[in-house]
């Protein structure tokens, strides 16, 4: 089972990167409807992937320059909180009520995916908030340095907050939120925002790994292959990802996401979970 | 890996993130060499142990607490040396956090060292089962 496990969660892993989605999505649903785990072992072996992948990346991330440390931090107060929330729920909720959320979330996600990113306008009046903990920066562009502004603080703040509980409820990285929470409200440029919310993600992850190591959520016997398997998968996937045409791909990739999704609600509802 | 940072004293938002970036790329390749020796270790004594994952039962109290972990890691506990490789892993966003607090300090930022500080303290509470 142990190799199943492990190869299984490479190609989870390279499919979380090549769509965007993180190897957390992918991992909960293969781990549960494949091999039959209980959700909760799933999620255990999830959050620890999750934070490979996060530290992994983000020691090619930080070198470029583009992480805004100080907006990371402040908004890691929603998201550190929220994940010792979600895992409180966990405990309080049946894993079948944890399936259907599961797979709702994995719909909005794959949705997400599929819409384009624009890149807001980085002038106007900064947020009151942004300018009194200096969140404004500069990041490096093919013109030089760039400066760029920061808005909607506290909406980003409240939208990291649900990031975080969605992180420590389900064992995944929340990645669709916090892009949403950065993108679309605080209108952080794109670089910025990626290698900020992935520098996030390990620290919620980190969260939230505490609380399920203590409950005995985390079984060594099946992390280990599923957080080797995903973060080879996801090293792999970032490679393919910066040469190939992915259109196509993540066409096929959607499919399978829906299915996943659809299969996870049908057995959470019946039961089966 | 670059000149540490409290021999240089350089604390400067680009010091702090080469230095960090070291830090987490070590972190990682350590953490997965750990569970990488306690993975084999466990398959050369179990092999393909068909493990029921499907009933819930949770880990024995021997893999759910730091200490614990730590101590039958050092006796060679299979289990237990991945689990340790696992702890490690958790602790790499959490060293980045601790660095960033030091930094912060360093650049007599108040109002970041007080906001750094509540997410590490968040992170210490949540893995030494303070609320467990």
């Amino acid at each position: 089972m142990t190799g199943l496990v492990a190869i299984g969660s490479f190609a989870a892993g390279m499919l979380g990167a090549l769509t965007g989605l993180g190897g957390g999505m992918i991992i909960v649903p293969m781990l549960t409807l494949v091999f039959g785990v209980d959700i909760r072992y799933a999620i255990g072996a999830s959050l620890i992937s999750v934070i490979a992948t996060s530290s992994g990346a983000a020691a090619a991330y930080v070198r470029e320059g583009y992480t805004n440390i100080r907006i990371g931090m402040f908004l890691e107060v929603a998201t550190t909180l929220g994940a010792l929330g979600g895992a409180y729920i966990a405990g309080l909720i049946s894993t079948s009520a944890i399936a259907v959320i599961f797979s709702l979330v994995l719909a909005y996600s794959a949705y997400r995916s599929f819409q384009p990113r624009e890149e807001h306008s980085i002038d106007g009046p900064p947020d009151k908030w942004a300018t009194r903990l200096r969140m404004d920066g500069t990041y490096p562009t093919a013109e030089g340095m760039q400066p760029y502004t920061v808005h909607a603080v506290p909406t980003g703040f409240s939208l990291m907050f649900l990031a975080g509980i969605l992180s420590g409820l389900l064992g995944i990285g929340s990645g669709a939120v916090k892009v949403l929470a950065m993108d679309q409200a605080m209108r952080l440029p794109f670089k910025v925002s990626t290698t900020t919310s992935n520098f996030m993600i390990g620290v919620t992850a980190a969260a939230s790994a505490g609380v399920y190591l203590h409950r005995g959520y985390i079984d060594p016997v099946l992390a280990f292959p599923v957080m080797l398997g995903v973060l080879a998968g996801a090293l792999t996937g970032a490679r393919v990802l910066a040469g190939a045409k992915v259109r196509a791909l993540r066409t096929i990739f959607t499919v399978v996401i829906v299915f996943l999704a659809v299969e996870m609600a049908y057995k959470g509802l019946r039961g089966g979970i | 890996m670059s000149e540490p940072l409290w021999r240089t004293g350089r604390w400067s938002d680009e010091h702090v993130e080469l230095f960090v970036g070291n830090l987490l790329r070590w972190g990682v390749i350590i953490a997965a060499a750990v569970t990488v020796v306690g993975g084999a270790l466990f398959l050369s004594l179990h092999g393909g142990r068909i493990a029921d994952y499907h009933v819930f039962h949770g880990q024995p109290d021997a893999l759910k607490s730091v200490s614990n972990v730590v101590a039958n890691a050092l006796r060679f506990q299979p289990e237990a040396v991945i689990q340790l490789g696992l702890l490690l892993l958790i602790a790499t966003p959490i060293a980045r956090v601790a660095l960033s607090l030091l930094a912060f300090v360093k650049q007599h930022d108040r109002t970041y060292i007080v906001v750094t500080a509540i997410v590490l303290g968040l992170l210490l509470y949540s893995l030494t089962g303070a609320g467990a």
